[in-house]
């Protein structure tokens, strides 16, 4: 077939690469399909994101589906602390049962509260879920920030090396060293540390150091490819040749360990949180296991009597951080290059 | 084409005292450095529409040399003479030499449409992440030339040339679809696509199959007649070097020991150590016997070599003249033929 | 005279991938005789390499043996080798006669052969005195069986083998080892044979208290030869043995290689892309493409008169640095993809030559002239 003497694309180019990213996302997705671990992953953080979404609509569900008409009655006519709305009762922060006398919390699971309350009479379900989206919120926002300084700074670093090299080695072997918790029980003793804010420190922390360390030795292996010098032959910058040649190379593995990183930053939020040294968060699910802790229900024989103030959230944050190291596993598939197809 | 008769003659490039030294730490505090003399006062001239072949060993410095003319590399001294057109409107009146070998920055950049090489390994000289669109016209994007669309028909009639064809059914896709040798086409389409003058192929078909490596090479030859590029060719494969060029340079330990005409060199090669790489090429019938091959152990690194002649340990007609002397300067022996030996 | 000491028929070995069966030695047969060196030449991915592979039996856990026959032949002497071949399927040379059937037993006098010979069963009784040779067909032999084969009977250079040398051992220690553990004998003993060794490679014996970085590519590719060589094997498979090697280091170890093959008189498959490498070393060729052998013959038959357009293709697309310059003709199109290869015959595509009946039938591996065999509809005269 004889090429035809002026060319006429076929397509408008963008339509074409939009096409390309449908067809590499699809074809990504069949390798990642095929991992039982990494769909089992999906699967519950798909869970947890429907679940976190149902809070606003929770304490409409129940007043509807748990409460009889007389308990509502009484709730709104009883002499001390009678709620004028349902959205009272199931305040993740302040919410109570009218028809619970204080001292009978915390109460086990019921019909108007099935994960039970806790000792201040909140609803442990709807604390549950209304952290949900925080907890993501929080992961997410500190794995993106973590992995695009690993990702830039390992790229830069890999590219110059040299005196740039040395310094931001020398500075990831601090981060790795940091001592964390001390760092952060002064920081929050200085600052009252928000979500966003304890995301970003996070974030910053994690990203100057392991992962900046790894990112770079991959970007020393893409930096000796040919591919690398045909660009520098061109006329490429050393600005074009790392975003253009170096920083996409990284991005696979880059995703694949931002899935490592939401794990690791929901872990330490939930540590954090059950030191107590999180003031400015008021409610997520490490401060759900703190508060039964600094109720003293977790100690001694009583742990289990009480199961569900620490259980729930518990099991939620290894579910959630299992979800996306499980992600990150079935990843590992598509980005490593071995067990890919030539 | 007419291109050819007349300029022929015309040198293109022209390199002078070409040195390149690398330092090799030989310790943690060594403040005293040894240097390998990778290349080490190499001069030679290509002319328009040439092919020039680089033949020698691993270690000869050859590849070093091609990463020097394209300015991959900063060459410790010496000069790189490119002939460049001043003013795209006149022709060769206004043409004049440059001295690439300090080029910095703007320059540089404008050096660099001139000359383009092409890489050994087709499975790592294209950015799997890239599609062949985007990595032919990879130097238009970088060096801000035509409308998107325009590119698209330029990279289509430059895949039309190559032999890929039709090219809209290699655009958007990527390397790892494409076997060796439409790869190497790529790289070939790329290097073209800002009309060089002068081309560097290091090995472009070393790892080529046989039945493919035949395509690439008449490919090379054929844009040459087309367009008069000049190739500087490297090679470690005398039989290619033959095939493909029409003079020879050999190396040998970062030194060009004899140059000449393709057919002169491989037909009367006049320095021992040319004389001993040509006797070893097995030649692909059988009933050929050749004569083995009399020179002594093997290659060592160019690190801080004594000045005498570089082949001096492994020659067979070595001599007291040699021990003493300098390393032989390259000498005209007849006919444009020239080697570097006191004993011929 | 001359005789066998491998015959290969109708071997055939596919691959499963994700992507289908990769159909990677398909219906190949050859057979090398003593003292003889065969060159298998092809281009990557044609499945030299596999063949090797599936007659040492030294498959990935991918692969599928899918049928076809290795005959290992021995001397009838050979008391291990005859006690390996009772119950299997074997060829038995005997005064110039070849026999085909089962080993029934072996005892002191005599070895019976159960034979079929012309469709009639009968028993041959053989003299135990050597002129008797047990070709043993290994793809019947178990792994425990198959051990022994593999460095005393055939013995393999892998490609890049000279990479695989540890680096934290001294190189004369490895070779130590391998000896050891095929056919034990004192340290001192052993010492001395891999100085031999050394010395037939052309090594000098102070380097085996050398390590391996001492080594130049040269001295590695001889320090392996002479570890294939260290158990006296009567094959040695040598793939692609000098392909990262600079020419001259090239050189002397071919000629090496084919002195020693000569000196022992040792039978040698040569694997190589190259068939300039062939042409130096080999007595007989096999061309490979696309998983089948499309021809075979002795050397200076196919060089100057190949019957398989693939093998004048390839011959044509060499350039070379002696004879006349020609412009050489390429050859079109790509190999094909071995997961679904081309109807009838694989090379038909980019055959100048290719007629209908290449499209539907696979051409049969035949004797076109004396003793060269191609597998063609329209061979080359």
């Amino acid at each position: 077939m004889q090429a035809a003497p002026t060319f006429k694309p076929a397509e408008a180019i963008w339509r074409v690469r939009l096409q390309l990213f449908w067809r590499g996302l699809k074809s990504s997705w069949a390798m990642f399909a095929e991992s039982k671990i990494g769909l089992t992953g999906l699967g519950i953080i798909i869970f947890f994101a429907i679940f976190g979404a149902l809070w606003p609509a929770y304490p409409w569900l129940m007043e509807r589906l748990a409460w009889t008409p007389e308990e509502l009655e009484a709730a709104r006519n009883v002499p001390y602390g009678a709620i004028s709305s349902i959205y009272q009762v199931y305040d993740p922060v302040t919410g109570y049962d009218p028809l619970i006398p204080g001292i009978e919390n915390p109460t086990p699971p019921s019909r108007r509260h099935p994960l039970g309350t806790n000792q201040f009479g909140r609803d442990i379900l709807a604390q549950l879920m209304a952290s949900t989206s925080s907890e993501f919120m929080l992961g997410v926002l500190a794995a993106l920030i973590t992995v695009f300084i690993g990702t830039f700074i390992g790229a830069i670093t890999a590219y110059y090396g040299g005196f740039v090299d040395t310094f931001f080695m020398r500075v990831a072997d601090v981060f790795i060293l940091f001592p964390l918790v001390s760092f952060l029980i002064v920081l929050g003793s200085m600052i009252e540390l928000t979500l966003i804010k304890l995301a970003f420190v996070l974030g910053i922390l994690y990203g100057f150091g392991q992962i900046t360390v790894i990112l770079k030795s991959q970007a020393l292996a893409v930096k000796v490819k040919p591919y690398i010098e045909a660009a520098k032959v061109a006329g490429g910058s050393h600005f074009h040749v790392i975003f253009r040649h170096i920083i996409p190379n990284l991005l696979p593995l880059s995703f694949l360990y931002m899935m490592f990183n939401v794990t690791g930053a929901i872990f330490s939020e939930a540590a954090l949180s059950f030191f107590g040294l999180l003031p400015g968060i008021k409610v997520s699910w490490g401060i759900m296991i703190d508060s039964a802790h600094s109720g003293g229900y977790i100690l001694g024989g009583r742990s289990f009597q009480n199961w569900w103030l620490w259980m729930p959230p518990g099991i939620a944050i290894t579910l959630l951080c299992s979800a996306f190291y499980l992600v990150g596993r079935g990843l590992d598939e598509v980005v490593n290059p071995r067990l890919r197809k030539r | 084409m007419a291109l050819q008769t007349q300029t022929k003659t015309e040198t293109l490039v022209r390199v002078e005292n070409l040195r390149m030294l690398y330092p090799v730490s030989t310790g943690i505090f060594a403040r005293a450095r040894s240097f390998i003399h990778a290349v080490d006062d190499v001069s030679f001239d290509i002319k328009r529409g040439e092919i020039f072949g680089l033949i020698g060993e691993s270690g000869c410095g050859k590849t070093t040399t091609g990463k020097l003319l394209v300015r991959l590399i900063t060459p410790t001294s010496g000069h790189i003479y490119l002939r460049v057109t001043q003013d795209p409107s006149t022709d060769s009146q206004g043409e004049q030499f440059v001295d690439i070998a300090t080029l910095e920055g703007r320059a540089l950049k404008e050096f660099r449409r001139n000359v383009q090489m092409i890489f050994q390994d087709p499975y790592e000289s294209l950015n799997p992440r890239m599609t062949i669109f985007d990595i032919v016209s990879e130097p238009l994007s970088i060096h801000g030339i035509g409308s998107v669309y325009e590119r698209e028909e330029r990279v289509a009639e430059l895949l039309s040339l190559v032999g890929l064809t039709p090219p809209e059914s290699f655009l958007f896709r990527y390397p790892h679809e494409l076997s060796g040798g439409q790869r190497q086409r790529v790289a070939i389409a790329r290097a073209m696509i800002l009309n060089p003058s002068f081309i560097v192929a290091d090995e472009p078909t070393s790892m080529l199959d046989v039945s493919i490596r035949t395509g690439v090479m008449n490919l090379m030859l054929d844009l040459r007649e087309e367009f008069g590029i000049s190739y500087l060719y490297i090679t470690h494969d005398l039989a290619v070097a033959r095939y493909m060029c029409d003079r020879i340079a050999v190396m040998y330990l970062g030194k060009i020991v004899e140059l000449g005409p393709t057919e002169e060199v491989i037909q009367n090669p006049l320095h021992p150590y040319t004389r001993a790489l040509i006797s070893a090429v097995p030649i692909p019938d059988p009933t050929v016997e050749r004569q083995p091959i009399e020179i002594k152990g093997g290659v060592s690194k160019p690190i801080d070599p004594p000045p005498r002649c570089r082949f001096y340990e492994r020659c067979p007609i070595a001599t007291e003249r040699c021990a003493q002397s300098d390393h032989p300067p390259l000498e005209d022996k007849g006919h444009g033929h020239f080697a570097a030996c006191y004993e011929i | 005279m001359a005789y066998p000491v491998l015959q290969v028929e109708n071997l055939t070995m596919h691959y499963t991938t994700r992507k289908g069966a990769v159909k990677a030695v398909e219906d190949v047969s050859f057979s090398l005789e003593k003292g003889e060196a065969l060159g298998l030449v092809g281009e990557s991915g044609c499945g030299k390499t596999s063949v090797a592979l599936t007659l040492l039996r030294l498959l990935p856990e991918n692969a599928q043996f899918l049928g076809g026959h290795v005959y290992f032949f021995r001397d009838g002497s050979d008391e291990a080798h005859a006690r390996r071949a009772v119950g299997k399927p074997v060829k038995v040379l005997l005064d110039g006669q070849e026999h085909q059937g089962r080993l029934v037993g072996v005892d002191r006098s005599q070895l019976v052969l159960d034979a079929r010979l012309n469709g009639r069963t009968q028993q041959i009784k053989l003299a135990r005195d050597g002129i008797a040779r047990i070709g043993v067909d290994l793809t019947a032999l178990s792994d425990e069986e198959m051990r022994p084969i593999r460095w005393k009977g055939i013995s393999m250079i892998f490609q890049a083998a000279m990479n695989s040398l540890n680096p934290v051992y001294k190189v004369g220690d490895q070779i130590i080892e391998a000896i050891q553990t095929h056919m034990p004998m004192p340290i001192p003993e052993a010492r001395e044979r891999v100085a031999q060794l050394f010395q037939l490679v052309g090594l000098d014996r102070q380097l085996m208290d050398r390590y391996p970085h001492e080594y130049s590519g040269g001295m590695k590719q001889r320090a392996v030869i002479a570890m294939a060589l260290a158990c006296d094997p009567d094959i040695i498979i040598a793939d692609e043995p000098t392909t990262a090697l600079d020419v001259i280091v090239q050189d002397k170890i071919l000629r090496e290689m084919r002195q020693i093959q000569k000196k022992l008189n040792m039978s040698m498959i040569y694997i190589s892309h190259d068939i300039a490498v062939i042409a130096e070393v080999a007595d007989k060729v096999g061309v490979m493409y696309a998983g089948g052998l499309v021809e075979f013959g002795p050397a200076e038959a196919i060089f100057k008169n190949p019957i398989h357009p693939y093998t004048k293709a390839l011959m044509s697309a060499f350039p070379s640095i002696k004879g006349e310059k020609v412009k050489l003709a390429a050859l079109p199109g790509e190999p094909p993809d071995l997961i679904k290869p081309p109807s009838g015959c694989r090379f038909h595509p980019r055959c100048p030559y290719a007629t209908e009946i290449c499209e539907r039938e696979v051409p049969k591996f035949i004797e076109h002239k004396p003793k060269q065999h191609a597998a063609c509809w329209n061979p080359l005269t």
